[in-house]
């Protein structure tokens, strides 16, 4: 299980969190996913057989959120 | 395509804003055609971002506020009411746009602390010294850090001597000398002097990194009314939705269901709790105060019993031995030595005490301990340089069977009342002689209670398990309702869990090793901890890192203030959207002014909550008041 920490701009609105959250935890091989709204970060546990970090802050991006450092551990 | 308009909203605002500039002045000019056209374009411009974001939320069944602004701006637009669409849309970004920019001011004590974060570490590999990403610093490193320089991991003093800022761990910016043997911790900084260090921390697994941590997760934490307002507004906005259709199907009057759309958005009441707590943990953690999460807070505001344990929060923790007796042929230093080398295995503060004595007369503590038993509470033995040592207090003799002489008792009573801790010893089942240990009251403990009570705080109680003229001397110096002397741990839990049943809303304030059972126990669990010990860190809902009373006071007044921040804030968000609604049902509010209003509220509470990032302890600004008199 690999996890990564996605540093975004500030969020300002509640309902990006569950934007963010439903987005990436329907993508297969994510396992679980947490939107810090205040730190304005993404954890994100998956599986990196079946998807890549890249692919995840790229579909991040995709939502309209800049990804502005990514940490993969 | 989406990345790209979130990249260039800013100038998607400022192009909105100049047509309907532009739209104004053609207006102004006597030309409705083309000032209607020119603001259908600032409306579309502005829209696209808003319906992109609502379109997105839909998608995973998110009502966002997006939502309701894109059905009233379509609205608008099917009655012709351009001006108000395109004053909407822009208000409605430039709102978001300001908002975000306070916000992040709310948030900035937490970023701060991000800063102070080390990049970079100077470690001696293979005997010549290398500069490194902090990444790379493996336990073991032997790493050295300059006058200047920061501390990039937790690690152990090596060599050389510094005096270090540790503000980034304790809040505490006056620096404290570092010796051989100290430990040092990643983010401080070495104000003056050069060490070297032995890396025993790395990575995420710092102090440091930890306390990030737990700010982050505690700000996140959401509080009861926090959760409810969640739930309230997941219910609140399809509710609106629907009203604004049954306005309008009773009065057949759009642009009336429309403003009311909104009008009903719930911007200040969602983000007014929320931003209260950020700024009031943000608050507390630049103090060296860690409270883990809105709920804490809340609770902890409502606190009226304060239990202390007495050694290493109302004292230094830092006790010495005063005195060596011994009652036999035993020579002083030879009692020393045994019972040292007997305590080298327990943790208990005292014995460590022993040891520490030991050291500092360069007594040689190597040997090992057979059969050694710590009797919790009480006290340890074992055998040593085959010898069998007890060692521990009263209770400990008799369970031993051990009898001490008149004389010896009289002289223990003595010590005792004189504020020291007696420590029993026997060799060989003989009574052989005892420690006098002595450990002072903190500095800051008188202040910190009277603030306290002056605060709220209706009754204090001290456990300790310590003896009856020991804790009485605290006790007559610091003025508490009530104390309990010679308890065990599990006696520590009882009188807690009994104030509990009593009423009453009880902290528990203790150092967090010995006392975690009661720290657990009682609604609101105050660690001490120079540093913080990773128990204290975990079980406790408040942990003091610079080890200050002071700071147990701030974080009691800043808990308070937090909660009349929070409360400040709903009811002022509360009352601009029922003043609102009224307006728009007398129709003397419209769209565009009712938009204005609903995002100055919204900026209101958010710079309402600013204010908690500078909340100062009220005795703090006394003393600078004090000062400015005295000059």
């Amino acid at each position: 299980m690999t996890k990564a920490v996605f540093q975004l701009e500030p969020l300002t609105c509640p309902s990006c969190i569950k934007k963010i959250e439903t987005t990436l935890s329907k993508t297969a091989g994510v396992e679980s996913v947490k939107v810090f709204f205040t730190s304005s970060k993404v954890k994100v546990e998956f599986d990196e057989s079946l998807v890549q970090a890249s692919q995840l802050e790229e579909k991040i991006k995709n939502l309209g959120y800049p990804v502005l450092a990514a940490k993969v551990s | 395509m989406i990345a790209v308009i979130h990249q260039h909203k800013n100038k998607i605002i400022f192009v909105s804003g100049t047509f309907i500039v532009i739209g104004f002045l053609s207006g102004l000019l006597g030309n409705d055609r083309i000032k209607a056209l020119v603001l259908i374009i600032a409306t579309i411009i502005a829209s696209v971002p808003i319906f992109i974001k609502a379109f997105q939320a839909l998608r995973v069944k998110a009502f966002s506020i997006e939502l309701l602004v894109s059905i009233a701006v379509m609205g608008a637009l099917t009655i012709q009411e351009y001006t108000e669409a395109a004053v909407v849309t822009f208000l409605f970004l430039f709102g978001n746009w300001l908002e975000a920019r306070t916000l992040e001011k709310t948030r900035s004590s937490l970023k701060e602390l991000v800063d102070m974060a080390p990049e970079e570490a100077m470690v001696v590999r293979d005997g010549t010294p290398l500069t490194i990403p902090v990444e790379e610093v493996m336990v073991g490193d032997r790493v050295i850090i300059r006058s200047g320089g920061k501390v990039p991991v937790d690690g152990r003093v090596l060599s050389g001597q510094a005096f270090l800022n540790e503000a980034a761990v304790t809040g505490e910016s006056i620096p404290v000398v570092k010796n051989i043997d100290d430990k040092v911790f990643s983010g401080t900084i070495v104000d003056n002097g050069y060490i070297e260090i032995a890396a025993e921390k790395v990575g995420d697994d710092t102090t440091f990194a930890k306390i990030i941590e737990l700010v982050e997760e505690a700000q996140e934490s959401k509080s009861k009314t926090e959760k409810f307002l969640d739930k309230f507004s997941g219910i609140y906005t399809p509710a609106v939705v629907l009203l604004s259709i049954i306005v309008f199907v009773l009065t057949r009057d759009l642009h009336l269901a429309i403003t009311f759309l909104v009008i009903a958005c719930p911007g200040a009441l969602v983000i007014g709790a929320p931003v209260s707590n950020v700024a009031g943990i943000g608050n507390g953690a630049k103090n060296g105060v860690l409270v883990k999460g809105g709920e804490v807070m809340d609770k902890f505001a409502k606190v009226d019993t304060l239990v202390f344990d007495k050694t290493g929060t109302l004292t230094k923790g830092k006790p010495e031995v005063t005195d060596i007796k011994t009652f036999t042929q035993v020579s002083p230093s030879d009692l020393l030595g045994l019972a040292a080398k007997l305590e080298t295995i327990s943790e208990h503060h005292l014995g460590q005490t022993i040891v520490k004595e030991a050291k500092a007369r360069k007594m040689n503590l190597a040997g090992g301990v057979e059969n050694g038993e710590v009797m919790k509470g009480n006290g340890i033995r074992g055998d040593v340089d085959g010898h069998h040592v007890v060692v521990g207090n009263r209770k400990l003799m008799e369970l031993a069977d051990i009898s001490i002489p008149k004389e010896a008792l009289m002289y223990a009573i003595n010590q005792e009342k004189a504020g020291n801790t007696a420590i029993f010893t026997a060799i060989d089942d003989r009574f052989a002689g005892l420690f006098s240990i002595a450990d002072q009251i903190r500095e800051d403990a008188q202040k910190a209670l009277t603030q306290m009570r002056k605060d709220g705080i209706k009754k204090i109680v001290m456990l300790t398990g310590d003896n009856q003229y020991t804790a009485q001397l605290v006790v007559d110096q610091l003025g508490m309702d009530e104390y309990y002397a010679e308890l065990l741990p599990e006696h520590k839990v009882e009188h807690v869990k009994r104030l509990k049943e009593e009423g009453y809303v009880v902290a528990m304030a203790g150092d967090g090793i010995n006392d975690a059972p009661a720290i657990a126990t009682a609604d609101i669990g105050l660690a001490m901890g120079k540093g913080g010990t990773d128990v204290s860190m975990e079980t406790a809902d408040v942990v003091l890192m610079g080890d200050q009373l002071t700071q147990l006071s701030h974080a009691y007044s800043l808990s308070k203030a937090t909660i009349r921040n929070m409360r400040q804030n709903t009811f002022f968000a509360v009352s601009i959207v029922l003043v609102l609604l009224m307006g728009v049902l007398f129709r003397s509010v419209h769209l565009a002014s009712g938009m204005f209003i609903h995002e100055a509220s919204v900026l209101l509470v958010i710079l309402n909550a600013m204010r908690l990032i500078r909340f100062h302890h009220k005795k703090e600004k006394g003393k600078g008041m004090m000062q400015a008199a005295q000059a």
